[in-house]
């Protein structure tokens, strides 16, 4: 599990997260939640080892993130980035087999080739596998990457995915789906850590919730206690009323109407 | 779309596999890439050690080599044939080849470690350090660096030469450093930077230069394997043999530095140590070519890009490929340099630079067109 104790980051002397502590646990799927600039990439990356703490510390499993060897950590959690830069023509399936590197020295086992072909049929582009990556849709490749970061894992005991944004891009149905395998590795012992934007769906899918404001935690725990009307006045600074979801009893999560952007704010047209 | 729950934990025999040997035509290219490549360079040494003045027939060629060897298969050849092709032909050939394989491979690694596909050596100051170096040899030589000179006797220009393709490299990335890591992005800016001032100072030299000088200057710039004789051959093999072995191995790192740097260290690559093995291997590969043969432009650049034209873009195929398309084209151009206005001789790295651009324009157009479309 990542335990993370009194975790603050500068960039140079801006405080991007003050103090934050929580626990990531296998089995359990946390959801870190607030508004553009709250610290949510940050403290992802921080979890992922690109960010070295200012101040407090995190550990996986017991040990010092930092000092673990890269390719031990690399079996046993993978990190889906907001931003994918790859240009190179490769193949979707040669992506999702890089997932498989940290396993081969030279040439792919028969059973890497195996994940390969279930990872790209768990996120439906098993008819893709073909094609260049650089000629894919932008939630294809979203997608790629996901079954690239899941072959990395994939046989993993309490494994954990560090997911940032993973659902940038893609269309309802595949957001729902993504988070559906999200759901289906917890339940095999898995620990996801998925920062999300759409408060709807961190309610109906997480265990756990982490509601950060200006690089402070606001509030954590389960859904239904972290996603109340203050809490969401607070770190989002607009307000929202509660509904019970009509199947699920999650709560659902609906901006009240207010008015119109004050017209002041645009310039006249007409002379 | 498959049930989530049941994908996990159903037994691997059960899911679709997508069979590991789908020999695609695409797969087919690339299996073949290294072979024939192979082939076509030994039809290319074999064909390039007979050329010249006095035309050695291929028979005679190989029955010179086996003869070497110590094996006589009975291929007819006369004995000056042999001194011919012993003394004159074959260093040649062979710094050809070599020369030809570190430039190739240093073009491939430099574009994989710059994610950038029009990165060369040259790029990052390696050339123009040792052009520097070179000139301030030929031009200040008779003052400051005849001592040198007395020492090293031939090699004094390529010992130059060298050490200034290292020195402006280890400057280049000491000042891309940001916190420990070298910035990529940063470390073009610098190397633009540095090639401008080496290229300020070689001007300077150039411009109190005598006309003796001058003539030096501009025939080392154009680049020759002229110089090529056993004991150059043999200085350069340690020198080349390090890169050329070793940047071959780095295939599946340079493959996950292409997803970035991040990403390539959450899958358990020592991201730093690559970056750093991949400068030191290219600038030891770049600075000893230049060193010993001048700037020979644009190979670097254009045969990394026919590779991944013919082969795709994965680097376990790549590196080989450059080092053999590289060592393919030198000895070609070098054969054609020797050959086209004899007895005079082209310098090579007039024959690369003219045959290169048009290739490299015409991939900048290409990429240009699949942009839009």
């Amino acid at each position: 599990m990542f335990d993370v104790q009194n975790l603050s980051y500068l960039a140079g002397r801006r405080p991007l997260l003050r103090d934050v502590s929580l626990q990531a646990r296998p089995g359990e799927l946390l959801a870190v939640v607030g508004a553009n600039g709250a610290g949510k990439s940050t403290l992802l990356r921080l979890l992922s080892g690109d960010l070295a703490p200012s101040a407090g510390s995190v550990r996986f499993e017991g040990r010092e993130l930092r000092a673990i060897p890269g390719p031990a950590l690399a079996r046993r959690r993978a990190v889906l980035t907001q931003q994918h830069s790859l240009t190179l023509a490769f193949s979707v399936q040669e992506l999702v087999l890089m997932g498989r590197y940290p396993y081969f020295r030279g040439q792919p086992s028969a059973h890497d080739h195996r994940v390969v072909a279930q990872a790209l049929q768990l996120v439906g582009l098993t008819p893709l596998a073909g094609r260049s990556y650089p000629t894919l849709s932008g939630g294809e490749q979203q997608r790629a990457q996901l079954a690239r970061v899941l072959a990395q894992v994939w046989e993993a005991e309490a494994g954990f995915l560090l997911l940032d944004e993973p659902l940038t891009g893609l269309d309802l149905n595949h957001q729902h789906h993504t988070l559906d395998v999200a759901r289906a590795l917890v339940q095999h012992g898995f620990g996801v850590v998925a920062v999300l934007h759409d408060l709807n769906l961190a309610a109906q899918y997480a265990d756990q919730l982490v509601l950060l404001r200006q690089g402070q935690v606001v509030a954590a725990g389960a859904p239904a206690a972290v996603l109340t009307p203050a809490h969401i006045r607070h770190a989002f600074a607009i307000e929202v009323e509660l509904l019970p979801h009509p199947t699920l009893g999650s709560p659902l999560i609906v901006p009240v109407p207010r008015p119109a952007v004050a017209p002041g704010l645009w310039p006249t047209s007409n002379p | 779309m498959p049930a989530v729950a049941e994908l996990l934990t159903a037994p691997a025999e059960t899911t679709a596999a997508v069979p590991a040997s789908a020999a695609t035509a695409a797969e087919v290219r690339r299996r073949l890439l290294l072979p024939v490549l192979a082939a076509l360079l030994i039809g290319a040494v074999l064909v390039g050690a007979g050329a010249g003045a006095m035309r050695i027939p291929v028979p005679a060629v190989l029955g010179v080599l086996l003869h070497k060897l110590g094996l006589d298969v009975g291929l007819a050849f006369e004995p000056q044939h042999e001194a011919v092709l012993w003394a004159i032909r074959l260093p040649r050939v062979c710094l050809g080849v070599l020369i030809g394989a570190a430039l190739g491979l240093a073009g491939a690694s430099m574009q994989g470690l710059f994610r950038n596909p029009l990165a060369d050596p040259g790029l990052i100051g390696v050339s123009a350090g040792a052009s520097l170096a070179a000139v301030a040899t030929i031009v200040l030589e008779a003052t400051l660096l005849s001592v040198l000179r007395e020492w090293l006797g031939f090699y004094a220009l390529a010992a130059a030469a060298f050490v200034g393709a290292c020195g402006t490299n280890l400057l280049v990335y000491q000042l891309s450093k940001e916190g420990g890591r070298a910035v990529v992005a940063t470390m073009l800016l610098a190397g633009i930077a540095i090639n401008a001032l080496a290229g300020a100072l070689t001007g300077v030299l150039t411009y109190v230069a005598t006309d003796e000088q001058l003539r030096s200057i501009t025939f080392w710039g154009l680049g020759s394997l002229g110089g090529a004789s056993w004991p150059t051959v043999l200085s350069v093999l340690p020198l080349l043999a390090l890169p050329l072995v070793l940047l071959p191995r780095l295939g599946k790192s340079l493959n996950l530095l292409a997803l970035g740097e991040d990403q390539a260290a959450h899958l358990g690559l020592p991201v730093t140590r690559l970056k750093r093995q991949l400068i030191v291997l290219a600038t030891l590969a770049v600075g000893t070519s230049v060193a010993v043969a001048g700037s020979i432009g644009f190979l670097g650049l254009v045969v990394p890009h026919l590779i991944r034209l013919a082969a795709g873009p994965d680097h376990r195929v790549v590196l080989p490929g450059a080092a053999l398309g590289g060592a393919l084209v030198l000895t070609l151009a070098d054969t054609l340099a020797r050959t086209a206005v004899a007895p005079a001789e082209l310098p090579i790295g007039i024959l690369t630079a003219l045959l290169g651009t048009p290739v490299f324009l015409w991939i900048l157009l290409r990429e240009k067109r699949r942009r839009l479309a």
